[in-house]
């Protein structure tokens, strides 16, 4: 099977969000980056269990600069056998697409984790979908592969969804379709040796523009209650919050 | 015009489907436009969608939209906005929205907006909407550049308003493609609000030192008719199901009330739960750093707390 992992940078877990003066952006000093959570832990993996049981390649796409290839270097180290950036610094999530549809032609399965943890869109494997004409099953915990078709579980609110698809697909990875993998020495050594291929991008026009950030209020200060007066505790959930 | 997706269930619409019509009704204002409203399958009552700003409601019926597949959903969608000559699209940010926007968005060569919370600014052909980004740690204003506008709209972010009087349902009847996905099947848990919809929320940690312990949240939850939520270390090890992990690398939530006890506060667990409106605190750690974030904080061992809470919601309710 042909598979093909996209996968994005993303600033890591800790970071404590600032912006610049204007507003107009993140304050990026300091910040370090890590692979998304959800394409790492979860697409990749599934990806690299499923050529384990079947056979095949699988092959990390990037759409950004250059250097994103610290996170591409660790998806070749956790095991993918080569990859490809589309080298550009294009924003739009529409955009992004269409970089990748360029080159996602002629795979199996695409797969993407269910959304960015830091712009949390969840839209970019639908949009592939539509641009390839092929189904797309969203936020999937759980995928079996049969020959050529698949049995996909989806999370659907307050349960889960399972729906059978044929190959070519895209799909989107979440929490429970694998466990992270930690890289090992060889791992690592060996994704030198993997071939990185840069491509450049396609024309393609930009469709969202983010100009403004906002950070949310800062809290007033916690009321302490008395741990021995909670009928004091649910006057105020009643009166004061009016959430209850 | 713009156009909506009221999503239902079962033959019947959830909170979101009515936040979503009057978020698409309060957009139109924006623009000086009616909303129309778009339902699929069988569908109970669509014309109350009417009293939620609706002026026009279409239903695309019959045994090829029975179950969901995103192509054909997507291609219904956008055959409505052309239909009733919509340029901005609105769907709920819920599991269905999410396998849709960027469906749209790509069909239509759309700018999109997933998961917003709060009605889109207009400025000449340009529309400005606010969402979350960071699970919640900032705000983002994306602005929409293209002529078709796709925005999706997250849960609990603007109250449902009645604005209107039911409308009659005229049936629409697109050339749909054949499905490429087929539904085996469908499980929800019954009886329980599901965790990205509920308002309330209880929620436990690993101060719950064990599964067995549980009894603590749920009571509580049962008292105030809460839903359950879980930290991420919890849902690793088992202790909880997957799916009541919040935070940034779990289920993002904004409920009007989170309870958190024996939760620390990490930056990737506040991540997902400081949009809530309400947050009680309750941890036995003075210094933990979950009560800079909370509106309220109780200081003390949660297995005597939470029982003591338990009571005091009961007899608050019993009048
Ligand atoms: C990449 C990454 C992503 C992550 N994503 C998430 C995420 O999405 N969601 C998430 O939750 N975490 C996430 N984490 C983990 C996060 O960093 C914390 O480790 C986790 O949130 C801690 O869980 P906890 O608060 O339940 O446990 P702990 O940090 O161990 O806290 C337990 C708390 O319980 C209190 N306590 C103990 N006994 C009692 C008692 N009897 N009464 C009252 N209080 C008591 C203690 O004082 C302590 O504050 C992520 C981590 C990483 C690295």
């Amino acid at each position: 099977m042909k598979l093909l992992v996209c996968v994005s940078k993303t600033p890591e877990t800790t970071t404590k969000i600032q912006l610049t003066a204007d507003q107009s952006d993140l304050d990026k000093s300091g910040v370090q980056y890590i692979m998304n959570p959800y394409d790492e832990w979860y697409a990749l993996v599934r990806a690299l269990e499923l050529k384990e049981a079947v056979g095949g390649t699988v092959t990390i796409l990037n759409v950004g600069a250059a250097d994103n290839d610290t996170v591409i270097r660790k998806g070749l180290a956790i095991g993918a056998d080569d990859a490809i950036r589309v080298n550009t610094d294009g924003g739009s999530s529409l955009y992004i697409a269409k970089q990748i549809a360029e080159q996602a032609a002629g795979y199996d399965i695409i797969f993407f984790g269910k959304e960015t943890i830091d712009y949390n869109g969840s839209e970019v494997g639908a949009m592939v979908a539509e641009f390839l004409g092929l189904p797309y099953v969203g936020d999937a915990s759980n995928l079996e592969m049969n020959g050529n078709q698949a049995t996909v579980t989806r999370d659907i609110e307050g349960g889960v969804e399972v729906v059978e698809v044929e190959t070519p697909f895209a799909v989107s990875a979440a929490k429970g379709m694998a466990e992270q993998r930690i890289p090992n020495m060889r791992g690592i050594m060996m994704a030198k040796r993997k071939p990185l291929n840069v491509v450049e991008p396609v024309d393609f026009p930009e469709t969202t523009q983010v100009n403004h950030y906002e950070l949310p209020a800062e809290k007033t200060a916690v009321k302490l209650i008395d741990p021995d007066n909670m009928e004091e505790l649910v006057r105020l959930l009643h009166e004061e919050a009016r959430v209850i | 015009m713009v156009l909506v997706f009221a999503e239902a269930t079962n033959g019947k619409f959830k909170k979101a489907a009515h936040e979503a019509v009057t978020y698409a009704k309060k957009t139109a204002e924006v623009l000086g436009t009616d909303c129309c409203a778009l339902t699929i399958g069988e569908v109970e009552d669509a014309g109350q969608l009417g009293v939620f700003g609706a002026s026009k409601v279409l239903n695309v019926g019959g045994p090829g939209v029975a179950k969901f597949d995103s192509q054909v959903y997507t291609a219904a969608i956008a055959a409505a906005a052309k239909e009733v000559g919509a340029k901005v699209i609105v769907l709920s940010h819920n599991s269905t929205g999410k396998n849709l926007v960027g469906r749209l968005a790509a069909r239509l060569l759309a700018g999109s907006a997933p998961g917003v919370n709060a009605v889109p600014t207009a400025n000449g052909d340009q529309l400005t909407v606010r969402k979350a980004v960071f699970s919640g740690k900032a705000y983002a204003d994306v602005t929409l550049t293209t002529e078709y506008k796709v925005i999706s709209l997250a849960g609990n972010s603007i109250p449902v308003e009645e604005s209107g009087a039911a409308v009659a349902v005229e049936s629409f009847s697109p050339e749909l493609p054949a499905a490429k996905t087929k539904v085996i099947e469908t499980k929800r848990v019954e009886g329980t609000t599901p965790l990205p919809e509920a308002e309330l929320v209880v929620s436990g940690g690993r101060g719950l030192k064990g599964p067995e312990n549980w009894g603590v949240i749920e009571d509580l939850a049962e008292a105030l008719g809460a839903t359950t939520a879980c930290s991420r270390p919890v849902a690793d090890v088992g202790w909880r199901p997957h799916h009541e992990h919040v935070g940034q690398t779990g289920v993002a939530i904004r409920p009007n009330l989170y309870i958190a006890a024996g939760i620390s506060g990490a930056i990737q667990h506040l991540a997902g739960v400081n949009n809530s409106k309400t947050i009680v605190v309750v941890n036995k750690d003075p210094e933990a750093p979950f009560f800079k974030a909370a509106d309220y904080g109780v200081v003390g061992d949660l297995f005597e707390v939470l029982p003591k809470l338990t009571e005091a919601i009961k007899e608050h309710k019993a009048g």
